[in-house]
């Protein structure tokens, strides 16, 4: 991609979400002229005026997929794009939005809407790459800076992201943390959460709560135990899996585990 | 009779999806509607059957923009539900977090989503050719609210160290004197910043809002007070839905908000500078009137102005929060969980953001309500169109689009948070 001529074409795209991750790219604030230097800048409607058209190099897509509409619509970036790269917990797990998939969505519809019959919705929140081939899933509740600059520019360099893949037990270690669950009894999902926040929630105190992600074969009914141990009940444990990345497999697998 | 139709397929420099349609008979404005396309998330449903302790970081998720908004009112919901006072340094720490959160929401607002509105840009990249000093004070500005977020927060984006009660682990003033060196020089910034969009082309345009704000007595007012307005409105949070009323409507999957008695009505950052005037900083007063503003403001197109006045303000009183900081004792104050019902409302960077919560003996939510700004707003801003655009129906085409779209962003909408916005669609039959 560098060695051509032009400028690789990035497009940010959104499907349901908060916006926070696309929001990350502009939260560069030292590097956003300098990538907006590298990269033509085709398509990116938080932040610029423009319109669809053509192909781009490298897509980053944002959200997850809730309506049909949004199901089409990520076929057309798909075929418009030569690197879909997902970035952030929406797009690679559904989000906080897939609780509706342990749900009845009738019954969402009902808690929030007066009229149900207005709004189009499907009744599972998915990942992106339910619906098309990913190239790289970048993950995160929100995603972070760094390892966004990393990923735009492995792609314009023409290599693999290089993306940590152990947990945040790990990142506690380097980072000298006491252990809030040994030392402290605070449950923490940080023994089966993806590296990628810098072991941050145990470095203010509090437990781990999962916002990157099951790290690869986490041992979650040994984490189940522990926490048992500590007093948290059966709802609570259910609960604990259940948040920004609840459709994740190994989150998923282990929350349904716990239900009633 | 002519007809010809302008239209823009999706509303760019917004948080979210969405669409406008104005449609113009005979040479009046005829109807103007806001479609929002944002597919719902469902929050309020899934609330159910949490921890009241779990409210702050998953109503953060409704909006990346202004998480700190939803955990303020959030934690001031439960507060106010389990019957905790926090006072102090706590409660200093957290107006401290918030004025991160407008310095960053504004300084994104104003230079990377409105003025190049107001320039003839696409957006900021494009602006950056042409003015990268602007861009670059614009992006250190954002920065330093950021800085705020990151130390106190933990992050930018969903900070993690918010709780009901105070905070995980409070800064030592040692970590927090930092800060005021980047806080001085964004004050400067700031200064600039007011200078420079009381410079820029703002179309005539005054309105007669009814503008609704938090009010309190010895400050201007973020997290605690009562909601006011200029035309008498004086009652306490607890009474929102008294009266408060939301609708449904076809065209938005983000609900209406009127008012029982005077129907719709503005939040937000004119709003704020309207009724609370008198309890800016000097040098956000100074800064405001060397821009030729006056004591209330009701030409939407100022709202960068008023904007950048609040950014002073915010960097003023982050450095004298900084200034008086002791360490509180301890990081937060707890309560046992009870069946109980509470409501908190804070000034988010877009506006009145409403939370309410019903819980059972344990803490679980039964019930929960969140009224974000852009859905209180999304009735004024259809009318400032109906109102406004009847006047420019000689602009050319395109001119007249990005004026509608200038229109709406005046108002900063975000419309994740609404959803919890635009194609364009102007129709002269």
């Amino acid at each position: 991609m560098a060695r051509s001529d032009h400028k690789p074409r990035l497009g940010v795209w959104k499907f349901a979400s908060c916006d926070g991750c696309q929001l990350t790219l502009l939260d560069c604030e030292d590097e956003l002229l300098q990538v907006a230097g590298a990269v033509d800048i085709a398509y990116f409607p938080e932040a610029t005026r423009g319109s669809v058209r053509g192909t781009y190099d490298l897509s980053l897509v944002e959200g997850s997929i809730t309506t049909l509409h949004d199901a089409e619509r990520i076929q057309d970036v798909r075929r418009r794009s030569r690197t879909l790269v997902t970035i952030g917990a929406c797009a690679t797990a559904g989000g906080i939005q897939a609780l509706r998939n342990f749900a009845d969505i009738d019954d969402f519809m009902a808690a929030v809407y007066a009229h149900p019959e207005y709004i189009e919705t499907l009744s599972t929140s998915t990942p992106i790459a339910d619906h098309v081939p990913v190239d790289f899933e970048l993950r995160g509740c929100p995603i972070s800076k760094q390892q966004l600059l990393e990923v735009v520019s492995a792609y314009l360099c023409g290599r693999r992201p290089v993306t940590p893949a152990h947990s945040v037990c790990l990142d506690c270690k380097l980072r000298g943390n006491v252990c809030v669950m040994v030392a402290h009894g605070t449950p923490c999902l940080g023994p089966m959460t993806h590296s990628g926040c810098n072991a941050l929630c145990p470095s203010y105190n509090r437990g781990c709560y999962g916002c990157y992600g099951p790290k690869e074969n986490p041992n979650a009914p040994a984490l189940s135990e522990r926490l048992d141990q500590l007093g948290m009940g059966r709802a609570e444990r259910l609960r604990f899996y259940r948040t920004f990345n609840a459709w994740a497999g190994p989150f998923r697998e282990e929350s349904e585990r716990h239900e009633p | 009779m002519s007809r010809k139709t302008i239209k823009v397929d999706y509303l760019a420099r917004v948080e979210g999806e969405g669409a406008l349609n104005v449609t113009i008979r005979n040479g009046q404005v005829s109807k103007a509607e806001l479609r929002i396309f944002e597919p719902p998330r469902f929050f309020e449903a899934f609330l159910r059957g949490r921890d009241y302790a779990e409210a702050p970081d998953v109503t953060a998720r409704i909006c990346g923009i202004c998480p700190v908004a939803y955990q303020m009112s959030a934690v001031h919901a439960m507060e106010n539900a389990l019957g905790i006072e926090v006072e102090g340094q706590l409660r200093a720490l957290r107006r401290l977090l918030y004025c991160g959160e407008w310095i960053e929401s504004h300084a994104l607002h104003i230079y990377m989503l409105h003025a190049p509105d107001f320039l003839g840009y696409a957006g900021a990249v494009d602006m950056a050719r042409d003015h990268p000093d602007i861009v670059k004070r614009g992006l250190s500005l954002k920065k330093a609210g950021n800085a705020i977020m990151s130390l106190l927060g933990g992050r930018e984006i969903h900070p993690i160290n918010v709780r009901v009660g105070g905070f995980y682990r409070t800064p030592t003033r040692k970590e927090l004197e930092p800060l005021a060196e980047t806080l001085k020089q964004a004050r400067e910034d700031a200064l600039a910043t007011v200078r420079w969009t009381a410079g820029l082309y703002m179309p005539e345009a005054e309105r007669d809002y009814h503008l609704v704000a938090l009010h309190h007595p010895d400050e201007y007012a973020m997290n605690t007070g009562r909601i006011i307005s200029n035309r008498g409105l004086d009652i306490a949070v607890e009474d929102y839905n008294r009266h408060f009323v939301e609708s449904h409507v076809l065209r938005s999957t983000a609900l209406h908000s009127h008012l029982r008695e005077h129907d719709c009505y503005l939040v937000g950052p004119l709003a704020r500078y309207s009724l609370n005037y008198d309890q800016l900083s000097y040098l956000a007063r100074e800064a405001a009137k060397e821009a030729g503003l006056g004591v209330t403001c009701t030409n939407p197109f100022q709202s960068i102005v008023v904007r950048s006045v609040e950014v002073v303000y915010a960097c003023d009183e982050a450095l004298r929060i900084i200034d008086e900081y002791q360490e509180p004792e301890r990081p937060f104050e707890t309560a046992e969980p009870k069946a109980s019902e509470g409501g908190g409302c804070t000034e988010a960077p877009r506006g009145l953001l409403f939370h309410r919560y019903r819980l059972d003996e344990n803490g679980g939510i039964l019930e929960a309500q969140i009224v974000p700004p852009t859905a209180q707003n999304q009735p004024s801003i259809e009318a400032d169109l109906k109102d406004l655009v009847g006047g420019w129906l000689d602009l050319p085409a395109d001119t007249l689009r990005e004026r509608c779209e200038q229109t709406i962003r005046n108002y900063d909408p975000c419309i994740s948070c609404a959803t919890h916005f635009l194609k364009l669609d102007v129709r002269h039959e």
